[in-house]
């Protein structure tokens, strides 16, 4: 039987906000276990949740770069289990009125083009982590309790392992422009959970699914996913049935395992969080986070062609990651002309990042040191060649005043006839044969003239002004 | 010393002229502690050293005469935090905790000058109208030693009620202040749902705890409930309006003022009839001196007790969740598994009705089961919500009897939990509503005291003290003094 998949994916992203989500506690990682806590994250007895305004803006901000309609009442719900890494023994969530609803993206899959609906997007805070010491103890790491979260749950509208991919990809652009959460799996500021079921083509009715965990990147999602499409095949090609199961995806083997089965899943016994009052959101409240939402990628991509004359390859690319985006747009306010800042970013900068394995934003370049180098070639002060020396300097060490670094180094290049003059007389009086060659109609030989200035200032003057007087000084011997 | 014999005025003006001081008042709280304490049991554990050295420190500092509370000996209720006190909420499970911070209603009092001496006995995590569910010691009656003394506050009740300190602290999700005040002959309140902070109340039913004073009289109540009121930030349930001074207007008398009567809470077949005569000689004092007695209908208050019983229950499951044994309080030893920790932890941690409350909110909570449950119940409360407003529209304070009955026999009724929680029938729909409420002394039946509530609108405590300030004026239940009998 030919089975068509179908495939829903859960994502939480972490919004990198000051503080927690209910606690005044520094929402920051890296800190020595425990740490970033206080009494509330203890769940000690007697205290109290208070909502971060700052979060509930992220959550907006963050729905509506996904055009989702934000939800005028909304509330918290309490979400109940027991876990170390959970100390109230309940997490504070969304169940009933989710902050966002009814959105969606737009994802591109070989050339194609497909809009995936978003059910919902609610705010929740995050656990704690669990700690296995090497000395048989466990231990617990609240840092982490009460960072802010989304959860983003889509409709079940992809159909193939890659839509999955083109749609997690997609997501954590959109995020990533919002500027309210780094979206990165590796650091778990973004976490996948995948639900997939095989259905008859033609079939409405959605079958049996399997919710995939332990995802912890996207090539992994693709991975799960495709093994998960064949083991469920196998089972209703041979006639059999498939259990609602949550099943973790093994890393080391690239398929996966059962974790619990429908029966064993938990009651989380979820109502209305009695310390938190139902939130009331304005329009006008909506309407300032929406006006606050920066330019969005497609947007840019527009405006780039448009305003810049970019080719439409340039702008996608340039607009993959808001850091790329908004080091172009710095580079290009500071001067440098739009194609230029482009052939840099997506040559010699993207190349530099490919080979040292680092982020745009952790190396010393910035858009002002890069659209004053830009410039200084297109005045002439530096040749191309002498510009990859620069680059290496800016992007390694930096430079607030281009210029100056040019000069100290000695990189200007040479292009006043003034200066140039006496050096080419005095070549062209040491290479009386050079001269006759030239007359004889050898070519070769102002190429040596040339070599021989351009030696003579060790490499600084510059090249086309040398042809030039050089043969303007030939002319009249 | 008697703190019987005093107001809080009457003290406060006594430390001012210093015929008094402060250590001399702590001392004497101790001394009337150490003398009726062993019958009443009222205080789970004392704060000597603590208490003496504030005092020292208050008198060394001087009475603030514009303060009156300052240097006042206070006692708190075992669920309210004192940092670096124990505070058990006699629980065997936080039987050695140690709170690391004060809850907002310790650090107005501290503020305020008053001094604690100690923490007061309870039901367990305030689950209990008798205080007999205390995991750790016996609360007695003042007034006859073999009855029990109300609750869920009953220590901070009879701590008042024997003269050992002038004022104290409770809570009341359904009745835990009004109950045992009525109990025991005291005024105490049940504040507006909003007007104190829980911050640092161990949490029970978090949409219906209130802190409230325990005092001799109205006036007293009202003073230290201005103490404690006013926004918190850190409780975004805490009202973010204007804290009026609740003594203001309190001599205003009832003259034009409307009383409701409501016709549900006058159960003329109840078995005590003293209660009932009671309340109706005192709404004949009230007519006397010119207020206008009104019948008036709370139809759906007979949902009360099985609404509140849903509420308050599922609400307690989820808040004593935390109570795990994983990062405070009890551990069982016999563990070797985490699911181990959670279930004999607990297991042996909680007591019987502690238990079967979180049995009950967790079954009404239930997948299945929530909307027959916790949904119904929420509806019926907003039912019982609204019979309040459309009342409000038409009287300014409402007047019933505080129980259906005096103080009962210790053991009377901690077998039959129905009947126990019966005893709330008054008392649950205030909370419900989230409407203020005050119980004061209005008679005696069976030689025992009758309280009798006086509940207002919304965060108009003072409208519900000026109508008991004049009821005291005019009576002298509030002067009587507790027998001491009975016992053993």
């Amino acid at each position: 039987m030919n089975l068509e998949p179908v495939i829903g994916l859960e994502v939480h992203v972490e919004l990198k906000t000051e503080s927690k989500m209910f606690s005044p506690s520094p929402a920051h990682f890296g800190a020595e276990p425990n740490t970033n806590t206080n009494v509330i994250d203890w769940g000690h007895p007697g205290v109290l949740p208070v909502v971060n305004k700052q979060a509930i803006e992220y959550g907006m901000k963050a729905a509506l770069a996904l055009n989702c309609k934000i939800a005028t009442h909304t509330k918290f719900d309490r979400k109940n289990y027991f876990y170390p890494d959970n100390p109230k023994a309940y997490q504070i969530s969304q169940f009933d009125q989710p902050i966002g609803y009814d959105g969606w993206i737009e994802i591109e899959v070989n050339g194609e083009k497909k809009k995936i609906r978003i059910e919902r997007v609610h705010l929740e805070e995050d656990a704690g982590k669990n700690m296995h010491g090497e000395d048989g103890s466990s231990y617990v790491d609240l840092n982490r309790q009460g960072t802010p979260l989304i959860e983003i749950v889509s409709e079940a509208d992809m159909r193939s392992p890659e839509e999955a991919y083109a749609y997690l990809e997609t997501l954590k652009q959109l995020i990533q422009f919002t500027e309210v959460s780094d979206v990165k799996m590796q650091e778990g500021s973004m976490r996948c959970d995948a639900n997939i079921s095989l259905r008859p083509f033609g079939q409405e009715e959605f079958g049996t699914k399997a919710e995939l965990k332990n995802l912890n990147s996207f090539t992994y999602v693709r991975k799960g996913l495709d093994f998960e499409i064949s083991r469920q095949e196998k089972v209703l090609n041979a006639g059999g049935a498939l259990d609602q199961e949550t099943r973790r995806y093994d890393e080391s083997t690239g398929g996966t395992i059962l974790m619990r089965t429908k029966e064993g899943s938990s009651d989380y016994r979820y109502f209305p969080e009695p310390d938190i009052p139902n939130l009331v959101i304005s329009d006008e409240w909506i309407d300032s986070v929406r006006a606050s939402l920066p330019e969005m990628p497609k947007e840019r991509q527009a405006r780039y062609v448009k305003e810049f004359n970019l080719p439409e390859y340039d702008a996608v690319v340039l607009t993959a990651t808001v850091e790329m985006s908004n080091f172009f747009q710095g580079t290009v306010d500071n001067g440098a002309d739009p194609k230029q800042a482009s052939n840099w970013l997506m040559g010699e900068v993207s190349a530099y990042l490919n080979s040292e394995q680092v982020e745009l934003l952790d190396t010393a370049l910035t858009p002002e040191s890069l659209a004053e180098m830009i410039n200084l070639i297109a005045d002439g002060t530096i040749s191309s060649k002498i510009a990859k020396k620069v680059f290496k300097e800016l992007v390694t060490n930096g430079s607030t005043d281009v210029k100056a670094l040019v000069e100290e180094k000695g990189w200007v290049q040479l292009s006043d006839p003034s200066k140039l003059l006496p050096i080419i007389t005095d070549t062209l009086d040491k290479n009386e044969q050079s001269i006759e060659d030239y007359k004889n109609g050898k070519d070769r030989a102002l190429g040596f003239l040339v070599g021989q200035v351009m030696k003579q200032t060790r490499g600084q003057a510059n090249p086309g002004m040398v042809n030039k007087l050089l043969k303007q000084e030939l002319d009249k011997r | 010393m008697n703190f019987l014999d005093y107001t809080l005025e009457e003290l406060h003006d006594k430390l001012v002229s210093k015929e008094l001081t402060a250590v001399d008042l702590v001392e004497a709280s101790y001394k009337r502690i150490e003398e009726t304490d062993e019958q009443v049991g009222a205080f789970l554990a004392l704060s000597k050293e603590e208490a003496l050295q504030a005092a020292r420190e208050t008198d060394e500092k001087g009475i603030d005469p514009n303060n009156v509370l300052s240097g006042l000996p206070v006692g708190i209720k075992d669920n309210i935090l004192t940092k670096g006190v124990t505070t058990t909420a006699s629980s065997k499970m936080l039987e050695d905790f140690v709170p690391v911070y004060d809850a907002t209603a310790t650090e107005k009092l501290k503020g305020a000058g008053m001094i604690s001496v100690g923490k007061l006995n309870m039901d367990e995590f305030a689950m209990g109208g008798s205080t007999e569910n205390s995991a750790f010691k016996l609360t007695r009656n003042p007034w006859d030693l073999s009855k029990v003394p109300g609750g869920s506050s009953g220590g901070s009740a009879a701590a008042v009620a024997a003269g050992q300190v002038p004022v104290s602290l409770g809570s009341d999700t359904g009745g835990s202040v009004r109950e045992p005040a009525a109990f025991t002959g005291l005024v105490g309140v049940k504040p507006t749902y909003g007007r104190v902070s829980r911050y640092g109340l161990i949490a029970f039913g978090s949409s219906l705890d209130q802190i409230g004073p325990f005092t001799r009289t109205v006036k007293d109540n009202a003073l230290v409930l201005n103490a404690i009121s006013g926004h918190d930030p850190k409780d975004s349930t805490s009202y973010n309006g204007e804290t009026p001074d609740f003594t203001e207007g309190i001599d205003k008398g009832v003259k034009g003022l409307r009383i409701g009567v409501p016709k549900e809470y006058f159960n003329e077949d109840a078995k005590e009839t003293g209660v009932i005569e009671s309340v109706r000689n005192a709404l004949k004092l009230y007519e006397e001196l010119g207020a206008e007695i009104v019948e008036v209908s709370l139809p759906h208050s007979r949902y009360g007790i099985p609404a509140y019983y849903i509420i308050a229950s599922s609400e307690a499951s989820s808040n004593l969740q935390r109570f795990d044994g994983i990062r405070y309080g009890y551990r069982s030893e016999n563990v070797s598994s985490l699911e181990d920790i959670y279930v004999k932890s607990r297991s042996e941690g909680f007591g019987l009705e502690v238990k079967r409350r979180i049995m009950l909110g967790t079954f009404s909570l239930s997948s299945g089961f929530y909307d027959a449950h916790f949904k119904k119940a929420a509806q019926a409360r907003t039912l019982i919500r609204n019979d309040f407003d459309t009342v409000f529209a038409d009287v300014d304070v409402l007047v019933a009897p505080t129980t259906t009955t005096t103080a009962f026999e210790i053991g009377g009724k901690i077998d039959d939990p129905l009947a126990m929680y019966m005893s709330d029938i008054l008392t649950v729909p205030v909370n419900l509503a989230g409407v203020p409420s005050l119980s004061i002394p209005c008679g005696f039946s069976n030689d025992m005291p009758v309280g009798m509530q006086i509940i207002s609108k919304h965060f108009d405590e003072q409208m519900m003290y000026r109508v008991a300030y004049a009821f005291e004026k005019e009576t002298d239940f509030h002067t009587k003094k507790p027998a001491f009998k009975g016992g053993e």
